[in-house]
């Protein structure tokens, strides 16, 4: 009897390993195909002149593979983008976990967190056809299609991850510790700032992190209103053509194993670098400023 | 036991699923992707209506197309130039005799929006507007607005009859906006009155006005006669006479069930 439970429980563990190890296998497999078909490039042209090299023209002859134009596009989409959604985001979620009564957070929360839900190929539309010309008519620039529009569709998508996880965060602080500093005397708001928001940033940072990856990794919204020029950008309404952007609409006709294919998937070589970046920022904030206990403040 | 019933399965499928590939007739057709659509389209109503025939198709430009009918390695190859002299001489050296089918015609029409009072453009203005030499619509005739040049992603067929035809090998400026398909052309260009961009003539529609290059107005009748001079014959090749399922494939291409699909790809049908 004993010894069937036993090999039960074995074998519920060697199941749920098994499973554990397949994701862990197939997204290793993915990592080695992405760069089995990225590095064939670097036999052609320099790491440095890939990275750096200023014009992108894959199909003249010579061809050009200078994707800093790029890069200088995905960082620069991401960093407006969270310039909008990091304020946006944090403090609906202050608001939401701390102020709202708890009728109306009841009320908002599902919004925003059906704003995640919406496909990015409707923001994109959205983006296309109002957003555009109204930022032309506004504005008095030439497109409406450029870096501003798709950095604020962008946050769009990043708002609700950014805000329902530092929901979370703050909503998790210990009322033991927001009770003591009311007791002290603390207003409210006292409270909040000293208390509350130092206790959270741990989860509120990672909320952050994982939003602009979030951001920097989206593909149909910048296709669609980033506008698309393979230049670097000099204002806030020049348009410009991030990574992602960049495969996506090359990818679908590039010749299988042609140069222009290896290029296309060192660039997402290096976008795969981008995000990871951003996942080791985010696991190192969360171990380093994570609030354990309630005295450790 | 169960595990095995499961493996067991997974094998008499496999089976079933190769022997069904093995008995078909096949028809593999490679090279150029400005084709693509229209051999995949027109594959799959031929594979409906002849079920014992399995077609593959692959993209890979007209070059590799043209080299696997010179190695005989492929049944139909796509084209969307001409055989070069030099390739039907490498052809002729490895016992390959190319058959030229020509499928249909590509019209490639600039389009600015609604608004726009101009009409027409030479194919000078129009390449200088794609370098960036031409920054304002006054330069040309135009109201002094800016010109926002929309340009297609450089591995289109699209773009490159653009690059053939209208910048004769020469860059587009980086300036340029890129959209990923014709339709997202006439979404970009209806939204913006600065804008002129370009499209194959099947995608015209009412939000967008057509311009006429050198003076003649892109149709039809323009293209089959070779007036208009944004257009070009779209190929088919064979390593030699058809015969068989690939001669019905062939001639299902070119009769009037085939070339309505042609249009309804956005090309331009022979008749």
């Amino acid at each position: 009897m004993k010894n069937k439970r036993q090999r039960t429980d074995k074998s519920v563990r060697i199941f749920f390993f098994s499973v554990a190890l397949a994701s862990i296998a197939i997204l290793f497999m993915i990592m080695i195909f992405l760069f089995m078909e990225g590095i064939p490039i670097f036999k052609k042209i320099s790491i440095y002149d890939f990275i750096f090299g200023k014009y992108w023209y894959p199909t003249s002859s010579p061809p050009d593979f200078g994707i800093f134009p790029l890069i200088l596009a995905s960082i620069a989409v991401t960093l407006v983008s969270a310039a909008i959604s990091i304020p946006l985001g944090v403090m609906t979620a202050i608001y939401l976990a701390e102020l709202a009564h708890k009728r109306i957070a009841e009320l908002i929360k599902p919004v925003v967190e059906l704003l995640a839900a919406l496909p990015s190929v409707v923001i994109g539309f959205f983006g296309m056809v109002i957003v555009a010309p109204f930022l032309q008519e506004t504005f008095g620039i030439p497109t409406g299609l450029n870096l501003f529009n798709a950095a604020l569709m962008l946050s769009f998508m990043s708002v609700p991850t950014i805000c329902s996880i530092s929901e979370d965060a703050i909503y998790s602080v210990p009322v033991a510790l927001k009770e003591g500093s009311l007791a002290l005397g603390a207003t409210h708001w006292e409270t909040l700032i000293r208390v509350i928001i130092p206790a959270s940033i741990s989860g509120i940072s990672t909320a952050i992190i994982l939003g602009m990856s979030r951001a920097i990794g989206e593909t149909m919204v910048v296709l669609m209103v980033a506008g698309g020029a393979a230049m670097i950008p000099e204002s806030l309404f020049d348009p410009v053509r991030p990574m992602p952007a960049s495969i996506a609409a090359e990818m679908a006709e590039a010749p299988f194993r042609g140069d222009h294919y290896y290029a296309l998937f060192a660039t997402g070589i290096v976008l795969f670098l981008f995000t990871m970046l951003f996942n080791v920022i985010a696991d190192h904030v969360v171990h380093k400023y994570r609030q354990t206990g309630e005295a450790s403040l | 036991m169960k595990k095995k019933n499961w493996i067991a399965g997974v094998i008499i499928q496999a089976v079933i699923f190769t022997a069904g590939i093995a008995f078909a007739g096949n028809i593999s057709i490679n090279g150029s992707t400005t084709v693509l659509p229209i051999a995949q389209k027109v594959a799959e109503a031929y594979m409906k209506e002849h079920p014992d025939t399995a077609i593959s198709i692959s993209g890979g430009g007209s070059g590799n197309g043209i080299k696997a009918i010179i190695d005989k390695t492929t049944d139909i190859a796509n084209s969307s130039r001409a055989i070069k002299k030099e390739e039907s001489e490498q052809a002729k050296a490895k016992g390959s005799n190319p058959v030229e089918f020509i499928v249909a015609f590509d019209c490639i029409v600039p389009v600015v929006h609604p608004s726009n009072p101009l009409k027409n453009l030479t194919l000078d203005q129009l390449k200088a507007m794609y370098k960036g030499e031409i920054k304002n619509w006054k330069e040309i005739g135009g109201a002094d607005k800016p010109i926002v040049v929309i340009s297609r992603d450089t591995s289109s067929g699209t773009y490159e009859v653009w690059e053939e035809k209208v910048m004769k090998k020469e860059r587009v400026f980086p300036r340029a906006l890129l959209q990923a398909s014709n339709g997202a052309i006439v979404q970009a260009v209806s939204k913006n009155p600065n804008a002129v961009g370009y499209i194959g003539l099947g995608y015209m529609d009412k939000s967008v006005k057509m311009l006429s290059a050198n003076g003649i107005n892109g149709s039809k009748e323009t293209t089959l006669n070779k007036t208009y001079p944004i257009s070009r014959p779209l190929y088919m090749y064979t390593p030699a006479q058809p015969k068989g399922d690939v001669k019905k494939f062939l001639d299902y291409m070119l009769s009037s069930k085939g070339q309505k699909l042609v249009e309804e790809e956005g090309f331009i049908p022979l008749k």
